[in-house]
């Protein structure tokens, strides 16, 4: 018999090793550096106006609600609808790949894609969260409807047509899914729709922006708050019957007054997204000459700094993330926490991840200064949250022997070696949606390919702008195949909520 | 005329052969019980018979193979889906018709589920789930019923209440069965499978439990 360290060479500890050596590595690269004076003080600053949230202190906290929920709920059904049929068509290559295609793209980006082409008409907002869900939405139901139970087909008569049987044997089950999936599609897309107002759109992130930007933390605290509310008590208020109403009041709410030009639209497609050489020169001899230096340019210049940026953060984050939820679950799980503390926990949590990353990483900026470690601190606080609230859930269903250990022994042999795998699995799940973020957090003016995506929308040059879109795309494409690859690799999967 | 005829057949699992010189031969009206150890091949009898005559036969499945989410009017309802409609099925599925739950409704109270008729199976005890299994093959329009194990799950009594209505309600019965003395009591052939072979083939009249001795010891 060997007596071998086996826990070393399972090839789960072996890829936490290797992920755990490459954010190392990128750490000593990274700067990381807080550039402020004093940047304790405008933190306390800020924490000071928790206590003082000021629901007055603007007319115009009502409609920057509003037009948050009513972006959300329009986006979220234009991706559902969307997602849905195109789940039915995704045995098709085409739709797969254009599915990948559209979700690898953030809605910041496309909303910076739709305020060139429609401007700020409601249709930039509910576009910009709609597509790229439908996207997301396509790859999850497809999922789900291949993962439905296959037991009953065996007992369904012979001769029963396909539509019967999809009706009967694969969406039943499938329904409740796509039901839960939506409410917390709805979540995540009324945070998005927050942080539309960060590039222009009337939506909170607009106004926390400016009251940001002015001091007023009285004002901050409040947006925050009434958002938490919303987002706290979903549940209560999204009712099947009453979603009619919703969408058909979210569309009267919104500004729809804005013209659109058709001509503009022409414009960016006919000509500003054509690179410059080509416009320039024409596509003959000497205009691809210079595409040729044009892309050169771009590429050293911009994409490849932007992508190692990118990376750096995305893998720094992803290792701290584990770290992070790795500290975070216990809060909330019953095998280790009493109901009082518990409660605590999941304050905390609720807390930390409904908040926008974007608007985290916005704040963290602000208080220390542009470097990475704003965006490295509000990405895996964010995504800690998120893991740690689904593995704290999962620890409710482990049922411990009466006489097993407590404490920390309880946290290290009992719970460890249990939530491990699905944690892991979690955490490559999320890893391109960290790197998607990470991207868009260069707006912000951390050097990711998002900031130069966001000069170049600056600068009106938009055919660099849309060669740099699809770059981040393609990169998150990639990231995505290689965290499928090591998925499957190591058997990891995950339940169907946790996605 | 015979319903199936097997000569000399072998049959598997996922590529494994698990039966092997199968000669079997099921008259219609006849009632079969298939004994012998757990993993003996009951189940991959079972399947090849199914298979062979699918067009009248329903079957209940070991797992019972329900969709958890509908009730059991949707569970039994799907026994007939082959017989109605597109339309007929989806109207159905959103908001049952008078006239189905009323063909279903007898059924449903035979198998004394009466008081779930609208609950998603998911919240239905093994028995009752069970129970719904058999609902659905007795609603099902084919004159053969294949059940592979269907009353463990019921405690003795209620298994003698459905077995004896599946009798009523179907012409041909071929079931698997642990139970030996149930399966001597409900049937009046027995088959018996024991390392991969049909070892016994009887008429039951007369037999007693202690007679399948042979086919379980070691």
């Amino acid at each position: 018999m060997s007596v071998d360290n086996s826990s070393l060479r399972s090839p789960l500890v072996k890829t936490t090793l290797v992920f755990f050596g490459i954010a190392l590595i990128c750490t000593v690269f990274a700067d990381i550096a807080i550039t402020t004076v004093d940047p304790w003080r405008e933190l306390t600053q800020l924490l000071l106006g928790i206590v003082a949230p000021d629901f007055y202190a603007t007319e115009n906290l009502g409609s920057a609600l509003l037009y948050t929920l009513a972006f959300a709920l329009l986006g979220v059904a234009f991706g559902n609808v969307f997602g849905f049929v195109l789940a039915l068509l995704f045995a098709s290559r085409i739709v797969r790949t254009g599915c990948a295609f559209v979700r690898a793209i953030h809605e910041l980006f496309w909303a910076l894609i739709f305020l060139q082409i429609f401007g700020l008409s409601p249709l930039t907002g509910i576009l910009a969260i709609g597509i790229p869900y439908a996207g997301i939405i396509a790859k999850v139901y497809a999922e789900i409807l291949e993962e439905a139970d296959p037991a009953p087909l065996q007992a369904v008569p012979p001769g029963t047509s396909t539509i019967s049987v999809f009706l009967f044997v694969r969406l039943p089950d499938a329904w409740t899914h796509f039901r839960t999936y939506s409410m917390y599609r709805l979540e995540c897309g009324l945070r998005s729709s927050a942080v539309l107002g960060f590039v222009g759109l009337p939506t909170l992130g607009f106004h926390l922006e400016s009251a940001f930007k002015q001091g007023q933390y009285s004002e901050v605290w409040a947006l925050l708050f009434l958002f938490y509310l919303i987002i706290a008590t979903m549940r209560v208020w999204m009712k099947k019957p009453l979603l009619p109403v919703y969408l058909i009041g979210a569309a009267l709410v919104l500004p729809w007054g804005v013209a659109f030009s058709a001509a503009n639209i022409w414009r960016f497609f006919g000509h500003d997204i054509i690179p410059y050489p080509l416009r320039a020169a024409g596509a003959d001899v000497n205009g691809w000459a210079a595409m040729g230096d044009w892309l050169h340019l771009m590429v050293v210049d911009q994409a490849i700094p932007g992508t190692i940026a990118t990376l750096q953060i995305t893998m720094i984050t992803l290792v701290a993330t584990g770290i992070l939820t790795l500290m975070f679950f216990p809060l909330i799980s019953p095998l280790l926490f009493g109901r009082a503390s518990r409660a605590v926990g999941h304050l905390f949590l609720v807390v930390t991840r409904s908040t926008p990353e974007y608007i985290l990483a916005f704040v963290l900026l602000n208080l220390w200064g542009p470097s990475m470690l704003p965006a490295i601190v509000a990405l895996s606080l964010h995504n800690s949250a998120i893991i740690g609230h689904l593995i704290g859930r999962f620890t409710e269903g482990i049922r411990l022997r009466i006489d097993a250990s407590h404490g920390l022994n309880r946290y290290a042999w009992e719970i460890l070696p249990r939530i491990y795998r699905p944690m892991i699995a979690l955490l490559f799940y999320r890893w391109e949606v960290i790197l998607r973020e990470t991207a868009i957090l260069g707006i912000l003016g951390i050097a990711t390919l998002g900031f130069y995506v966001d000069s170049a929308f600056a600068d009106l040059r938009f055919d660099r702008a849309m060669l740099l879109i699809l770059i981040t795309a393609l990169l998150n494409i990639c990231v995505d195949a290689i965290s499928r690859a090591i998925r499957s690799h190591l058997r990891l999967q995950t339940t169907l909520e946790h996605r | 005329m015979a319903l199936l005829q097997l000569s000399d057949e072998v049959a598997g699992y996922q590529g494994k052969t698990i039966l092997r010189d199968l000669t079997l031969s099921i008259e219609a009206g006849e009632r079969i019980g298939l004994v012998g150890e757990s993993g003996a091949g009951k189940s991959t009898l079972l399947r090849l018979i199914y298979e062979r005559c699918r067009d009248q036969a329903a079957l209940v499945p070991q797992d019972s193979g329900l969709v958890q989410s509908l009730s059991v009017f949707h569970n039994v309802y799907m026994g007939r889906l082959h017989t109605h409609s597109v339309w007929r099925n989806f109207r159905n599925l959103l908001k049952p018709a008078r006239d189905d739950i009323a063909t279903v409704r007898p059924i449903v109270d035979e198998l004394r589920l009466e008081e779930k008729f609208f609950s998603p199976v998911a919240e239905l005890s093994g028995g009752q789930q069970q129970r719904t299994a058999v609902g659905r093959a007795l609603y099902n329009t084919g004159d053969v019923l294949i059940g592979d194990e269907p009353v463990s799950a019921v405690d003795e009594h209620q298994a003698r209440d459905i077995l004896s209505t599946i009798n009523n309600q179907k012409k041909t019965v071929v079931l698997a069965m642990h139970d030996r003395a149930l399966a001597l009591e409900f049937t009046d052939r027995v088959v018996g499978i024991r390392d991969g072979r049909i070892v016994l083939d009887e008429a039951t009249a007369g037999m007693v439990p202690g007679d399948l001795d042979d086919l379980y010891k070691a």
